[in-house]
């Protein structure tokens, strides 16, 4: 029996010692009606050998040889390193650290995750994760609504630039709370926000401004103005920003005069695999006089009877099982590995590694945007300067070209039709640190005979 | 110490990235950053032992017996992990084209199924990301159907006083009010107490069954009824789904809708922490509010993904993507290494286990929380005597048993049972790891009466002794500063 220890003999025991005849008799409490019981559709078992034989056979059918897709998930180069000591059992098959003399190894790691997130970010503290970047965002709106002590609205204003899936995952999640998001217009010829329009919403009432950076279209929108304008009307800024960026872009915490007020985003280009979207590090980060509102673990610095430095979970009656339903959210099970994952991948990098991948992750994009001058009919949508990604004008449906593109073995972008009908004819492409050259000039010469064909 | 104490300007993991200054970039001065990351500067060694060392201050289920009530530490097969890490699946891009999915398209097609035919539900949609957010996907649902028939006056959720902190924090994170419903003696829903509590303003109820008292709900079909009659809807919490596994089905006994959590009853690793993953099967009431995306299948044996164009009325996305599509992943492999006959090995096993340790803990001289009540899964030892008499708390239990080599049991949970240990063993243990336990469990009850002090102090043998956690919560320190 698969993963069930007992011999007969055991069983035999066990029973005798509980005083029953049978493991039948054990259900005895409940109803006959019930204990059905009856699987039709679950297969026989396997074997781990037929197992991976079988799994091995399907992912083989999803292989690729080159993906220039961003849009949301980033395909960057893991360290080998990150992956052996993350899949170290001691790490992978832990629990929640509420035992914290025997937790200190995860304990601790977070509070290094959370140092090095507030570095990067700009911010005072962070948390220790929620699900992924489009669940932090929908928390860092309800906390912007819990913590800015200057407004009671339950008014959000939001960059429309933001990724579609992270606007709509936001509203299905908030939109029981009688809460409402307005969503500013982006400029259709620079693809960020039409500042223009900020007059229009002087002297209303909003919690908080939301600005995505970079855009959902990889632009870089100026924060430090619109930063600067939302706290003239009393309003929190929450930035959701992509932290590779953070290896060359200005950090939230030092956009305009007084810095964003809650960051949140996706921590996936840390040392996470792009594996179907998930599992992600949702990561969230805010100001010490707001922390208070902030949901999800938060590890904090004590010492033990000894007067011995250690860390323990802080902070708990923000949360479900202290508070239930007062709690800042229902977040219970969080996204702990991938904090893993993602502090052991910047433990490796450090300072001079991470801005080296980001600086070599928008020469990429430089240089393919450069390649797609040569490309007749092809031209850069937006003019705003952007990080890694772009969008791509095309002389025909996106959906056509990239199809096409395929047959080459290579995936050239997102299908912007898919979630903007007046960008059926672009697709959003992206470039890492993993494109050699070579690459992209794969990518070049196939785009070049899609758009022909 | 801290990664951040080992740091020595200069030095590098040098084989990780190529140095890079930018070439011909149009980004303006003003975005580009002028502040340090902070990061740390040291070299791919020290990396890895100074994580390998952090990694053996931990207690795991690799290393140590885990009888964490309600949280399934069973056993994660490391073949799932390992199915689950091949590269087409590590590096499929959410996005791809279903032309290029259908390998982790057809796992996630047939996990669907075999959920549905677990739970008795007649559809799954396996998005939600934890259990909490199933939860959060369940009593949306129960909200847009209630909406949907023009019933919006309802505004109450019903929850037992025994249930998780999830079940009241969800249900107001969907915008209703919490009623909470009284527990009997025995452990059952107090059903005077809950017609008591039913009005048009129930919206439904929340339940775990087995509850986290660690029985069977007697009751549950009038339940149903009841509640079902007065026009509301069950939610059914599945982080005691273990206990039943292969013998008795949520769906039969009147839920309306559950979520399972994979990182317990499909033994996908708890990641001390996360990620977990907690699909939700519906019945057909429920059915046409379902998140998206679900995976369908077409005639051409093709799957596909279904959004809004299929399910018109769906709750919606809840995360960027397809929530942790790599723990499904790893589930979908338990699910085929245990095939149909080891899924019905998991609840019988819980269950003989459970009672097995509750048997024995009882010959040793421990008090259970219901002793005239078959023990599920798990069951509860109250420590209120020892408290009393010998000033020996369970916390002080639960240290203690550390020192035993063992995880300590889930500790003041259920809140209505004092001093209790919640204990799970799962069906992964054998004989001899509980027959160990109980020694441990014996041994620690001497203890408590003869040098009461050991137990008090415990642990002794961890990397740290008990932490202040007032000092933590007061001073709070929550990131390392160079000078502190």
């Amino acid at each position: 029996m698969p993963f069930v220890p007992h011999t007969s003999h055991d069983e035999q025991l066990m029973l005798e010692a509980i005083g029953v005849g049978s493991i039948e008799d054990l259900f005895d409490e409940i109803p006959p009606a019930l204990r059905t019981g009856v699987l039709n559709t679950t297969p026989d078992a396997i074997t781990e050998k037929e197992l991976i034989r079988l799994m091995a056979d399907r992912a083989r059918q999803d292989e690729i040889n080159l993906s220039f897709i961003g849009a949301g998930a980033y395909e960057h180069h893991i360290p080998s390193a990150v992956w052996d000591i993350v899949s170290r059992g001691e790490f992978m098959t832990a629990y929640t650290p509420y035992q914290a003399e025997a937790s200190q190894g995860t304990l601790q790691l977070i509070y290094e995750f959370q140092t090095m997130m507030t570095r990067l970010t700009g911010m005072d503290v962070a948390n220790a994760s929620v699900y992924d970047g489009a669940s932090a965002l929908a928390e860092g709106v309800l906390m912007a609504v819990r913590a800015n002590r200057r407004s009671k609205s339950r008014r959000i204003l939001m960059t429309g630039n933001i990724h579609p899936n992270y606007l709509s995952a936001c509203l299905n999640i908030i939109r029981n709370q009688q809460i409402e998001i307005d969503v500013l217009d982006w400029d259709p010829q620079s693809g960020l926000t039409d500042q223009a329009q900020l007059g229009v919403y002087e002297g209303q009432d909003y919690a908080a401004l939301v600005i995505a950076y970079p855009t959902f279209f990889g632009g870089l929108e100026d924060v430090s103005v619109l930063t600067d304008w939302a706290h003239g009307q009393k309003q929190l800024v929450v930035g959701v920003v992509n932290p590779m960026a953070l290896g060359l872009l200005q950090p939230p915490g030092s956009w305009g005069q007084a810095g964003a007020d809650i960051v949140v985003g996706e921590g996936q280009p840390f040392g996470i695999p792009v594996a179907s979207g998930g599992p992600y590090l949702g990561f969230m980060c805010c100001g010490s006089g707001i922390v208070r509102q902030m949901p999800g673990r938060i590890i904090g610095k004590t010492v033990d009877t000894d007067g011995k430095t250690g860390f323990a979970l802080t902070l708990q009656a923000r949360e479900q099982h202290i508070r239930r339903a007062k709690a800042t959210s229902n977040i219970c099970t969080n996204q702990g590995l991938l904090a893993t994952a993602a502090t052991i991948y910047l433990s490796l990098m450090g300072d001079v590694g991470l801005q080296s991948i980001a600086r070599q992750c928008h020469n990429g994009i430089v240089k393919l945007l450069d390649g797609i001058k040569d490309v007749k009919g092809v031209e850069r949508r937006f003019l705003a300067p952007v990080f890694h990604e772009a969008v791509i004008k095309l002389p025909k449906p996106a959906a056509q070209v990239l199809l096409r593109m395929q047959d080459d073995g290579i995936l050239g972008g997102y299908d912007l039709g898919e979630v903007h009908p007046s960008l059926a004819d672009c697709m959003l492409t992206n470039v890492t640190e993993t494109k050699t050259d070579a690459d992209i000039a794969s990518f070049l010469s196939s785009l070049q005979q899609a758009v022909v064909a | 110490m801290l990664i951040y104490e080992q740091s020595s300007k200069g030095r590098s993991a040098r084989a990780q990235y190529e140095p890079c200054e930018l070439r011909n970039s149009e980004i303006p001065e003003s975005h580009l950053r002028s502040e340090r990351l902070g990061l740390p500067a040291v070299s791919e060694l020290q990396v890895v032992r100074h994580f390998t060392n952090l990694s053996k201050k931990n207690f795991s289920i690799d290393g140590e017996f885990y009888p964490l009530g309600s949280c399934t530490m069973k056993y994660n097969p490391r073949g799932a992990h390992n199915a689950a890490s091949l590269p087409g699946f590590l590096d499929r891009h959410p996005l791809a084209p279903e032309s290029v999915s259908q390998g982790f398209l057809s796992c996630l097609y047939e996990l669907q199924e075999y959920l549905k035919d677990v739970t008795g539900m007649q559809a799954v949609s396996l998005t939600p990301m934890a259990g909490a957010q199933g939860e959060f996907a369940g009593v949306a649902m129960i909200r847009a159907y209630h909406d949907k028939h023009g019933d919006s006056e309802r505004s109450e959720i019903l929850i037992p006083t025994a249930a998780h902190g999830t079940n009241p924090a969800t249900a107001v994170m969907c915008g209703y009010t919490v009623r909470e419903v009284a527990v009997t003696r025995d452990g059952d829903v107090d059903v005077v107490a809950l017609k008591a509590a039913l009005g048009p303003r129930t919206a439904g109820i929340m339940m775990t069954n087995p509850s986290t008292c660690g029985v069977f709900e007697r009751r549950i079909e009038e339940i149903a009824s009841i509640i079902h009659e007065a026009g509301g809807l069950l939610y059914y919490d599945g982080a005691n789904l273990n206990a039943i596994l292969g013998k008795v089905k949520p769906g039969d006994m009147g839920f309306d809708v559950m979520h399972m959590n994979l990182h317990k009853t499909f033994a996908t690793p708890h990641g001390g922490g996360g990620p977990g993953a907690g699909p939700i099967g519906v019945g057909p009431r429920l059915m046409p509010y379902m998140p998206t995306p679900v995976v369908g299948r077409r005639e051409s044996n093709e799957h596909f993904w279904m959004g809004e164009a299929e399910i018109p009325d769906t709750i919606g996305n809840l995360s960027a993507f397809m929530g942790n599509a790599g723990i499904l992943l790893r589930a979908y492999a338990y699910a085929r290494l245990l095939g149909n006959e080891g899924m019905h090995r998991v609840g019988e096993y819980a269950t003989l286990n459970a009672n097995y340790m509750a048997a024995k803990l009882t010959q040793v001289g421990f008090k259970l929380a219901y002793p005239d009540r078959r023990a599920t899964h798990e069951f509860i030892v109250t420590l209120s005597q020892e408290a009393k008499e010998l000033d020996v708390s369970a916390m002080d239990f639960a240290k203690r048993l550390l020192d035993y080599g063992f995880h300590a049991p889930t500790t003041y949970f259920p809140l209505l049972v004092p001093e209790c240990l919640l204990i799970e063993p799962t069906e992964t243990e054998c004989r001899e790891e509980i027959d160990a336990f109980i020694r441990a469990m014996a041994s620690i009850l001497k203890e408590a009466k003869e040098t009461p002090e050991l137990v008090k102090t415990a642990p002794v043998t961890m990397p740290v002794k008990r932490l202040d956690d007032v000092k933590a919560a007061r001073d709070l320190d929550l990131v390392w500063h160079e000078q502190t």
